[in-house]
């Protein structure tokens, strides 16, 4: 873990309320995909968790939607001013599971992880599927990167503006060797009834540190108490116990 | 050369500096990112008997200035604290360790210090009396001189080590209740503990913790410790741990005038977890600036 400074080269609105905010500076720690940062806000006690997006060496992608006060803080930042962020936070995901034909599934800011996940996953040589789900056309974002990335995606949106309409959950592929599952605990808990292959789920809890020290995140799980910050955010499909 | 030495509880004290439990774990954390070494000591998490999951979630929430939380004394118990963090820490930690203690009757406080009691690396046991009384109507030991001098007395029986008792502020009389733990044998008084406190999510329009109430720390309720501990130097000679909303040098310092002999830094932990290094850092520089030579010298400095 590191606070590191970050220079903001464009944040920018790509979806509704959703905001992609590109990051210079020293990103080395952050490319493991599944990890996020805690990024501090001016003027707001507490940081904000952001998953890293995707993260290459100089450069960091974050991707936000707007919900409350500091994200409405982060989306009115402009180029050049700088961010400092904890970074290197979380498990990630486990690529080494992902088998042949992984399937990858997001949901709303849950998209955005699966990014990076992507192109690791793609760079390894293996066949990705991407099934994002969102609300409504207005609401899509990055469909075109993962397809440029070399991922085939599966578009949804629940009124059907888009892709097909319908939850990305209800038409995940039967054939996939593994499942990377980012989203809303309903869309999780809905995916992990439809599919009976292996998966890895990233969940999201209410933070103080970010870094395992204050027991504010701990989820009850098989295996007994579990911090969603240190050792989270990713966890295994058997040792879940679902809502 | 600026002296920070303290003696607190006939221990010495590199520097006054404390991180507070709660926000620093067992260390472990931390221990990766500085060496624990340079602090004065630090108070592990809140043990109790039992090993406890504490509350359900969202137990996390901000406020101006700080933000609540109603962790609910999450902790692996007792004896797993003894089996597996002490060892660590004896590892990684060459100074007394402060030890805090929890629980929700008088022999569950007595039952966790006599156990602790055996611990060389363990220096001083920092006895929260926060906690509701499960036989008293769930009211909280600290809330009463009562309650809070029958704890002190059970726990000093069992435990050579000194005793530090940590007191709610959620109390109209705190000079009075310290004074009963003094009197009841308490080597000294640490305070505060978070204020009781509840945010109201606007969507839902329900609390936004599952637990409804939670505990305010942070910037914000500094003037309430200063003054909280201010008034309890005037009632008990015995020495103070002063903690609530510290965040730098000069609050340290400020807190000592108020009367404490030493401090601790809680939540600044969560937010920025180089705050103790920062803060011990600048300590001789901010003394220079106050004409302050030796800390020891201005502990209650504040009053007639
Ligand atoms: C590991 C992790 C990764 C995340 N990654 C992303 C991401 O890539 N993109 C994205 O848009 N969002 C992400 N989130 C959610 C994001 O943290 C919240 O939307 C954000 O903190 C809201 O802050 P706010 O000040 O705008 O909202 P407010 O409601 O004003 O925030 C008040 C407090 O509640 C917390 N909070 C509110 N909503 C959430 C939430 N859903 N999860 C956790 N804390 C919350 C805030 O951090 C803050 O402490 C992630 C959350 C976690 C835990
Ligand atoms: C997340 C969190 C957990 C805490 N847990 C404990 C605990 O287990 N035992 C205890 O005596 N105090 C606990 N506290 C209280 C702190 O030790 C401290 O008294 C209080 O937060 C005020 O100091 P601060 O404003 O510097 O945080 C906790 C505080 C926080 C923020
Ligand atoms: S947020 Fe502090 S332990 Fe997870």
């Amino acid at each position: 873990m590191r606070d590191a400074e970050f220079i903001i080269r464009s944040n920018r609105e790509i979806a509704r309320d959703t905001f992609e905010m590109v990051l210079s500076g020293d990103a080395s720690d952050c490319a493991r995909p599944g990890t996020f940062v805690n990024v501090h806000v001016d003027g707001l006690y507490l940081r904000r968790p952001i998953s890293v997006c995707f993260a290459d060496g100089e450069k960091m992608i974050l991707i936000y939607k707007v919900v409350g006060k500091g994200t409405d803080k982060m989306a009115h930042m402009k180029e050049g001013e700088s961010v400092m962020a904890l970074t290197n936070l979380g498990n990630g995901f486990d690529l080494s599971k992902a088998g042949e034909r992984p399937t990858l599934l997001g949901g709303g800011s849950g998209v955005a992880p699966m990014y990076g996940l992507a192109k690791a996953l793609i760079e390894m040589g293996k066949t990705v599927r991407v099934a994002i789900g969102f609300r409504s056309e207005k609401d899509v974002y990055y469909k075109r990167e993962f397809e440029e990335a070399g991922a085939e995606v599966l578009l949804y949106t629940e009124d059907g503006s888009i892709g097909e309409k319908g939850f990305a959950t209800d038409h995940l592929p039967g054939d996939s060797t593994f499942l990377y599952a980012c989203g809303p605990m309903p869309m999780l808990n809905a995916a992990r009834k439809h599919i009976k292959t292996p998966a890895q789920y990233s969940f999201e809890a209410r933070m103080a540190c970010g870094f395992g020290a204050c027991m504010g995140c701990s989820m009850e799980m098989k295996t007994g108490l579990k911090r969603v910050c240190k050792d989270g955010p990713v966890f295994d499909g058997e040792e879940i116990l679902w809502p | 050369m600026a002296v920070t030495k303290v003696s607190l509880c006939g221990i010495t004290l590199d520097n006054p500096v404390i991180p507070a439990s709660g926000t620093f774990g067992y260390g472990r954390e931390f221990s990766e990112l500085y060496d624990l070494n340079i602090l004065g000591s630090f108070s592990f998490k809140g043990t109790t008997l039992s090993p406890r999951s504490g509350n359900p979630l969202p137990r996390i929430a901000e406020c101006a200035g700080g933000m609540l939380n109603a962790v609910g004394l999450q902790n692996p118990g007792v004896e797993k604290v003894i089996k597996e963090e002490l060892p660590w820490i004896r590892e990684h930690f060459k100074k007394p360790v402060m030890a805090n203690v929890s629980g929700f009757s008088v022999s569950d406080y007595a039952s966790v210090c006599e156990l602790l009691d055996r611990e060389d690396n363990i220096g001083w046991l920092e006895v929260n009396v926060s906690c509701p009384n499960v036989h008293g109507g769930g009211m909280s030991f600290g809330t009463t001189p009562e309650g809070a001098a029958e704890v002190t007395k059970a726990v000093k029986k069992v435990t050579k080590k000194p005793v530090i008792v940590k007191l709610s502020p959620n109390v109209t009389d705190i000079a009075s209740i310290a004074k009963a733990c003094e009197d009841a044998g308490a080597d000294g008084i640490s305070l505060i503990n978070t204020l009781l406190g509840m945010r109201i999510d606007l969507k839902s329009r329900k609390p936004l913790l599952k637990n409804k109430t939670g505990g305010v720390s942070g910037g914000c309720i500094f003037p309430v410790a200063v003054r909280m501990v201010y008034q309890v130097y005037e009632a008990v000679k015995i020495p103070i741990v002063g903690m609530g909303g510290i965040e730098t040098a000069e609050d340290v310092i400020e807190m000592m005038l108020s009367g404490a002999t030493a401090v601790q830094v809680g939540a600044k932990n969560l937010v920025n977890p180089w705050a103790c290094p920062e803060i011990i850092n600048s300590l001789p520089e901010v003394m220079d600036k106050y004409g302050i030579h030796n800390l020891t010298d201005i502990i209650g400095g504040a009053h007639e």
